[in-house]
């Protein structure tokens, strides 16, 4: 996006381990600026895990992972104040990102709940919150755990829309879904293609 | 650009820890230790020679458990919320949270005590110089107590019984800046004042260390 450097994601024979048993292994993975990769797999295969490794929260069992440029993570946690109104608790990440006020707010359905404590609102609506503070965050590289959890069809189809403007700017996508997530020139990775 | 992470940081850690909102911030441990320095003279009678001789370490056993109170909301409710995730992701170091949050704690009880220490040496009949060695002890060792706080709220968030376990962690080892703290009471010196600021500087000099590998190791 805004960053000079090219964001690229470079994964090398990655394994997986979690407790005492190894999830994947020999996992290997290149994503280009504005290319995009839907991790595919039933619950529990380790998508989330390979997020987070790549994330660089989680220790590499084998292998190595590489990333170039800032990383942005959405989970399911929105890591936003729960007893904070939407818009200072969108604030507090503004701040640290210094970025200005928040954008997309109206695109993404906010701009009415900025004085709505954050514990009140819907799964739905948090996620779009936790989307606004990625935004905002204007990180090149996504990882997107479950971005299409709780959302209606309208929302569905604004995430998609916002991947592929973000992929149309030079960003890469990590996408980890068990759900269809329609975007133009994405790959799909089956993660049980690894299972070790 | 790190100023002024440290700036967002302290001014949310404040809000919370300060202001309160349902937590009570401030007022609850203050309320705590004021209650505790009224329920000593009607639980060992009115006789004020033995009042002022033992008010001075009542108001140490007070702090030392008011600072206790509010520590199951110092770490683990941002690690539950994936902020530490998030700071991580920008390079916030856990060291730094965790430093800032010593400091955002200790702002939230360490002066509040130091204030309502007034109040309950009136209530205990305690002298003037007695006033002066317990305020200048309570600057001195508070921080310690802010920064052992902090160090086992980190290091017990994640686990089952967390809060209470904590609580049994913080008081042996607080035990060093108590018995410096009150100690200086019987003597009088500054040699035991000055005891307490080592033992708090120790634990200060640990606790971002110990906190930010304990918020790590936490990590699955």
């Amino acid at each position: 996006m805004q960053e000079a450097d090219p964001a690229r994601i470079a994964v090398t024979d990655l394994a997986c381990r979690r407790g005492d048993r190894v999830l994947f292994a020999n996992l290997s993975l290149r994503l280009a600026p504005g290319e995009a990769v839907q991790v595919a797999g039933r619950n529990g295969i380790g998508k989330s895990s390979l997020l987070r490794i790549v994330a660089g929260l989680a220790p590499a069992f084998a292998g190595s992972v590489r990333v170039d440029g800032p990383v942005g993570l959405l989970d399911e946690r929105p890591a936003l104040d729960p007893a904070l109104p939407l818009g200072r608790a969108l604030a507090f990440w503004g701040g640290i990102d210094g970025a200005a006020a928040p954008t997309h707010l109206e695109r993404l359905g906010l701009a009415g709940l900025l004085d709505v404590p954050v514990r009140y609102l819907s799964t739905g609506q948090k996620k779009r919150a936790a989307l606004a503070r990625l935004l905002g965050q204007g990180a090149p590289v996504w990882l997107l755990d479950e971005p299409l959890n709780g959302l209606d069809g309208h929302a569905v189809e604004l995430v998609e829309a916002l991947a592929a403007e973000h992929c149309a700017g030079g960003g890469v996508a990590l996408v980890a879904s068990h759900q269809p997530f329609r975007l133009a020139n994405m790959r799909a990775l089956q993660l049980s293609d690894f299972a070790a | 650009m790190s100023g002024r992470i440290v700036l967002a940081l302290l001014r949310r850690d404040l809000a919370r820890l300060l202001l309160g909102g349902k937590g009570g911030g401030a007022l609850l441990p203050v309320l705590f230790f004021l209650s505790v320095a009224m329920l000593y003279p009607f639980a060992v009678g009115p006789d004020a020679p033995l009042l002022a001789r033992t008010g001075g370490g009542v108001i140490w056993v007070a702090a030392l458990l008011a600072a206790i109170l509010p520590l199951d909301r110092l770490v683990e409710p941002d690690i539950e919320l994936g902020l530490f995730d998030q700071w991580a992701l920008r390079g916030i170091s856990e060291e730094l949270v965790i430093a800032v949050r010593v400091l955002a704690h200790w702002l939230s009880f360490g002066p509040p005590l130091m204030l309502a220490a007034l109040p309950a040496a009136a209530l205990l009949g305690l002298e003037g110089a007695t006033l002066r060695t317990v305020e200048i002890g309570l600057l001195a060792g508070t921080p310690g107590l802010a920064a052992l706080g902090v160090t086992v709220a980190a290091l017990t968030s994640g686990l089952r019984g967390g809060a209470a376990l904590s609580g049994l962690l913080v008081i042996p080892m607080a035990v060093p800046v108590l018995i410096f703290g009150a100690g200086s009471l019987g003597t009088g010196g500054e040699s035991g004042l000055a005891l307490t600021a080592a033992a708090s500087l120790v634990l200060i000099a640990i606790a971002p260390f110990a906190g930010g590998a304990a918020v790590r190791a936490g990590r699955g």
